[in-house]
C-alpha cells in the first residue's frame, strides 16, 4: 500500500483487499444497557448501549463510551435481554392505562422501574418496587409510580444489574484534570487579538 | 465529525403507497405534532431504510475520519497538541459506537454495518478520501470539517427519529472540544512565522474544494427528497447548510489573512446567499465510487484491523449474552 501514514505502512500483510473473512458463530457481542446518574441525588437515566462478551467488560466499555467525557457519580449497566419492557404509546395516551394488574406471585425480587416521560428523551429512573415477576413489577410501578404523561416503561430486576462498586469510584477522578478534553483550555481570544492588531500596525 | 452531504439520490419513493394508509397517516400526524419516533413505533420501510443508510454513513465517516487525524497524533508539535488530538480522535470513534448502536435499533446488525463499509457497499464522508499531507491538513480538518459537521449535526439532532437525536446531542456537546481546539490550531499557525502561515494557506488551497462538497451536491442536480423532508429525516437541503457553513466560517479564515482559493467566493447582499465557483461534482462522484486519493487505503486500514481482531473476538466470546436490538 502507498501511503504517507508510517504506521499504515508498517501494517502486516492479512489476507485480500474488499475480502471479509466468514466470521464464527458469536463473533458478535451481546448487547448492554447502560445507565448513568449524572450528579448526587439526580436519577438515573438510560444513555445507550455498548456490545460487549460480559457484563464486567460491558461495566469498562460503559464507562469509556458514555462518562469519558463528563463526569458523573454513578454508573451501571444489564443485559438488554433482561430489560422487560412495555407498549410504547403516543399523544396523550398514559401507558399505565394499558398495563393490567398482576396477582402477587413467586419469591419476591428487587425491580428498577424505568420511565419515559417524552418521546426522544432517555427512560429516567422512577423508583424500585418488589414483585415476583417483571410483570408483576410493572403493575406495582403502575399504583406507586402513575403519573400522567408515561409513555413507555421498563422493569429490570435488581440482581440482573452491574452498579458501581465503592471500589470503582476512582474510575472517575483524574477527569476533571484532563483539561485537554476541556472546550475552556483552548482560549485562542488573545493571540487572535494581538494578531489582528500586529497586522493593523503592519498595514 | 460527520460525514455530512448524505446523497439521498435514487431514493424509490413507490414503497410508500403500499404502506397501510392508516398507519402512515397515523405516523406523519406523530411528526406533525413533533413527537419523536422511538423504535418499537411503527414506520414506513422507506423511513427505516434512508435512516439506517443515514447513521450507518454518519458511524462510518466517524472512524474514517479518524485515520487521516489519527497519523498525526504522533508528529503533532509538543505534548499538549498531541493529548489533545489524542482524546478528539477518541471522540471520535466513540461518536461511531453511539451511531452505530442507533442504527441498529433500527434492526441492522453492527456486524453487518461493518462488513458492508469494509466491501465497499456502504458510504462515509467523501472529504476522509483525501491526504492529510503536513500538520496544517490535520488543522484543517480539526476546524472546518468539524465545523461543518456540527452545522449538519444539529440540523439532524431536530429530526424525528429518537435514538439517533439522543446521540447527535451527546456527540454535538463533545464536539464543542473539537471546534475550539482546532480553532486555536489555526490561531496558532496564522500567528506563526511565514512558513507557518504558508503551511495553512497550502492546506487551505487543498482542502477548499472537497469541503465545497462535503455538503453533497447542489440542489440543482439532487433529485427531490420532500418526503424525507417532510418525515424530518433530512432537515435541510445540501445548498442551506453550504450557505450556513459559509455564513460562519468564511469571515473568520479571512480574519486569520488567509485567501480561500475561489475568486468567485462573496455573499450576494440581496439573496444573503453565497455565491461561489460551482464545485466539480464530476470529481465528487469519481471518489464517491471509489477512486479517490485515499479510498483504498482508508478500507484497507479498516479490513486489516478488523482481520487482527479476529483472535481477540475469538478469546473472549461467550454463549452466556446474546446480541439483540437495542431498547433506545
Amino acid at each position: 500500500m502507498n501511503s504517507l501514514d508510517p504506521r499504515v505502512l508498517r501494517l502486516p500483510k492479512v489476507g485480500e483487499p474488499g475480502v471479509i473473512q466468514p466470521k464464527v458463530p458469536l463473533d458478535q457481542f451481546g448487547s448492554f444497557e447502560v445507565f448513568v446518574q449524572p450528579k448526587e441525588g439526580k436519577p438515573f437515566q438510560h444513555e445507550g448501549i455498548v456490545h460487549s462478551p460480559n457484563i464486567e467488560l460491558a461495566y469498562v466499555l460503559a464507562k469509556e463510551t458514555f462518562t469519558r467525557r463528563f463526569t458523573c457519580t454513578s454508573l451501571c449497566v444489564v443485559e438488554t435481554r433482561n430489560v422487560f419492557v412495555s407498549i410504547l404509546t403516543d399523544g396523550n395516551k398514559n401507558v399505565y392505562d394499558f398495563i393490567a394488574a398482576v396477582p402477587p406471585s413467586g419469591e419476591k425480587e428487587g425491580y428498577e422501574v424505568y420511565h419515559l416521560q417524552k418521546r426522544g428523551k432517555q427512560h429516567v429512573h422512577a423508583g424500585s418496587v418488589e414483585a415476583g415477576s417483571p410483570e408483576e413489577a410493572m403493575s406495582r410501578a403502575k399504583l406507586a409510580f402513575n403519573t400522567k404523561g408515561i409513555y413507555n416503561v421498563w422493569t429490570i430486576q435488581h440482581s440482573d444489574i452491574r452498579f458501581t462498586k465503592p471500589e470503582d469510584l476512582d474510575l472517575w477522578t483524574t477527569l476533571p484534570e484532563k483539561r485537554f478534553r476541556d472546550a475552556a483550555d483552548y482560549k485562542g481570544g488573545d493571540k487572535l487579538k494581538d494578531f489582528l492588531e500586529k497586522q493593523k500596525t503592519l498595514s | 465529525m460527520y460525514g455530512g452531504g448524505n446523497t439521498f439520490e435514487g431514493v424509490k419513493t413507490d414503497s410508500v403507497a403500499k404502506e397501510d394508509p392508516a398507519k402512515l397517516a397515523e405516523f406523519e400526524a406523530r411528526i406533525e405534532r413533533g413527537e419523536k419516533i422511538e423504535p418499537a413505533d411503527w414506520m414506513p420501510e422507506l423511513y427505516r431504510k434512508q435512516l439506517i443508510r443515514m447513521i450507518e454513513q454518519h458511524g462510518h465517516s466517524e472512524i474514517i475520519g479518524a485515520l487521516p487525524e489519527g497519523t498525526w497524533i504522533t508528529r503533532a508539535p509538543g505534548f499538549k497538541r498531541k493529548m489533545a488530538l489524542m482524546a478528539k480522535v477518541q471522540d471520535e470513534v466513540g461518536h461511531a459506537q453511539l451511531l452505530y448502536s442507533a442504527a441498529e435499533t433500527l434492526g441492522k446488525s453492527r456486524e453487518q454495518m461493518i462488513d458492508d463499509l469494509i466491501t465497499g457497499k456502504s458510504k462515509y464522508s467523501n472529504i476522509f478520501n483525501y491526504p492529510t499531507f503536513t500538520w496544517a491538513d490535520c488543522c484543517f480538518i480539526s476546524w472546518l470539517v468539524d465545523a461543518g459537521a456540527i452545522v449538519n449535526q444539529l440540523a439532524n439532532a431536530k429530526g424525528s427519529y429518537g435514538p439517533y437525536c439522543r446521540a447527535l446531542e451527546r456527540i454535538c456537546a463533545e464536539e464543542s472540544f473539537h471546534l475550539k481546539y482546532g480553532h486555536h490550531c489555526v490561531i496558532y499557525l496564522a500567528a506563526g512565522t511565514a512558513k507557518q502561515r504558508q503551511m495553512f494557506q497550502e492546506a487551505l488551497n487543498r482542502w477548499w474544494p472537497p469541503m465545497m462538497h462535503f455538503f453533497g451536491p447542489s440542489d440543482k442536480i439532487s433529485i427531490h427528497t420532500e418526503v424525507l423532508m417532510r418525515w424530518k429525516v433530512k432537515m435541510g437541503t445540501n445548498d442551506e447548510m453550504r450557505n450556513q457553513f459559509l455564513d460562519m466560517y468564511v469571515p473568520k479564515i479571512r480574519e486569520l489573512g488567509f485567501t480561500i482559493p475561489d475568486p468567485n467566493l462573496k455573499k450576494n447582499t440581496e439573496t444573503n446567499k453565497w455565491e461561489y465557483t460551482e464545485p466539480d461534482w464530476e470529481e465528487f462522484k469519481r471518489v464517491i465510487n471509489g477512486d479517490g486519493p485515499c479510498n483504498k487505503e482508508r478500507l484497507e486500514v479498516r479490513r486489516i484491523a478488523e482481520e487482527r481482531g479476529t483472535w481477540v473476538r475469538e478469546a473472549l466470546k461467550s454463549p452466556t449474552t446474546a446480541y439483540v436490538t437495542p431498547l433506545a
